[in-house]
């Protein structure tokens, strides 16, 4: 039997089953495997912590990224991690699961003028306190985000950036370690201004030898993902002045 | 007797010379300038387009005789996306770092000419099995033009290969660095990949004169 694939109705009855088929499959997988994305989200979260306050698992040789094991990292978390406080106007709150706001809607709701919470996680390691920030801006093609350990004195004691969409090979680039390593040591201060870091091309310094010069060495071929983490650190710590300012040693 | 008859070891063969998908049909062009910086993600790419390329070919093989003319660019778009998708998903799932690795491939597979090409050009008209092999195959051929992008621009633009420093270091000058070679900042963009390409079809054109057009 030959079938009439030509005819009108034909091809509005085949769109139509296949838009079904094709529906249910996704919508049935999407709401099978949504509790283990979520978890492994979670546990992204917990590691990327972690890993800005130097609680990983990366060798000396500078090579790739190692973070705590997915099946240790509730346990860790919790024990390095002392306080989560959640900044809402001048009133701060601890909240346990302050690791899981959404730091892009809370970024939109300032835009409109709309009451919002700033989460912050003050982790210790070796009698050391770190006070760990949450980034959010934009790269080249799609969203990047961060960490950022500090100091009480506003000193960079780790980072961890990852994006969504950057060029492999170039914008991508911003969550190794060449790249992440040389934000450490560096201060997010100029004087007493609250500068940021910027990724600075024509840097002249290259090894990044200076560490009170708010610069770190470019990434070849990634100028526009680079802008977008300056402006990245140099917004975030803008938002966080207040409460940067009451933990700073003065 | 051969596992693949001669005709069927053809469909896998051909792409890799003579009818290679970048070369010769100039298909994928753009992912081949896109992610070819480094040599990983090339071979990244290439795997994932051989799995949705040889899947996607028999789903539609398989469909042939029963998709409307009329949309059948439509449905060969709506299979592509919602193999990759289904891949995303199941991997966010069970192997979440691999996911995060081919997260950014993701938007650059479904978009990808070859795979549509494929569709229109053998899948619609051949059987399920031979539809199989000729996904493989041109995404082999694919992936081999890919790996030789990635594999110079890589080692000429930043003096590594799979991330591993083989020309010594840059910075510190030492390997070949301390004779005064410097890194070709110009391999790391796009348009390199486009005169390594090039540089590509003039050999394989000159060493088969059967390939070049009459003018």
């Amino acid at each position: 039997m030959a079938l009439k694939t030509d005819s009108n109705v034909y091809t509005v009855v085949f769109a139509a089953v296949m838009v079904v088929v094709v529906g249910s499959i996704l919508a049935f997988l999407a709401s099978a495997l949504r509790p283990n994305i979520k978890e492994n989200e979670r546990f992204e979260k917990q590691q990327n912590i972690l890993y800005a306050m130097g609680v990983n698992e990366n060798g000396d040789d500078a090579g790739s990224v190692n973070f705590i094991p997915t099946d240790v990292v509730e346990d860790e978390f919790a024990s390095y991690i002392k306080e989560q406080l959640v900044i809402q106007g001048d009133k701060i709150t601890e909240d346990n699961e302050a690791y899981l706001i959404d730091l892009k809607k809370q970024l939109a709701n300032i835009k409109k003028g709309e009451p919002y919470k700033l989460p912050v996680f003050i982790g210790e390691k070796e009698g050391k306190k770190f006070y760990i920030i949450p980034m959010y801006g934009k790269g080249l093609w799609d969203a990047i985000w961060g960490f950022i350990a500090l100091d009480d004195t506003m000193t960079v004691q780790g980072v961890y950036f990852d994006h969504k969409g950057e060029t492999p090979g170039l914008g991508a680039n911003i969550k190794m370690r060449y790249f992440m390593d040389d934000f450490e040591g560096e201060t997010i201060l100029n004087g007493t201004q609250y500068a940021g870091i910027a990724v600075a091309k024509g840097n002249n310094d290259p090894l990044n030898k200076t560490k009170d010069d708010n610069e770190v060495d470019a990434l070849a071929g990634a100028t526009i993902t680079g802008n977008g983490v300056s402006a990245m650190i140099s917004e975030t710590v803008k938002l966080y002045k207040p409460y940067l300012e009451t933990i700073r040693v003065k | 007797m051969a596992l693949l008859s001669k005709k069927d070891t053809n469909l896998i063969t051909d792409p890799l010379a003579d009818n290679n998908p970048i070369t010769i049909q100039v298909l994928g062009i753009c992912s081949a300038l896109a992610i070819t910086a480094e040599l990983k993600a090339s071979l990244v790419m290439a795997i994932s387009v051989m799995f949705v390329l040889g899947a996607g070919n028999v789903v539609i093989s398989l469909m042939r005789n029963i998709i409307p003319s009329k949309i059948r660019i439509i449905v060969q778009l709506i299979v592509v996306a919602t193999l990759v998708i289904i891949v995303d998903q199941v991997l966010k799932a069970y192997a979440y770092e691999l996911s995060k690795t081919l997260a950014v491939f993701v938007g650059l597979i479904i978009t990808n000419c070859i795979i549509m090409g494929r569709f229109e050009a053998f899948a619609l008209a051949n059987g399920p099995w031979r539809s199989f092999l000729d996904g493989i195959g041109n995404s082999l051929g694919y992936g081999v033009i890919l790996v030789i992008v990635g594999f110079f621009r890589e080692l000429l633009g930043s003096g590594t290969l799979f991330g591993y420093p083989v020309l010594g270091d840059p910075i510190t000058k030492t390997g070949l660095y301390a004779t005064g070679y410097e890194n070709n900042g110009f391999m790391i963009i796009p348009p390199a990949a486009l005169i390594v390409v090039g540089i590509i079809i003039w050999v394989q054109r000159s060493r088969n004169p059967a390939l070049v057009e009459e003018n």
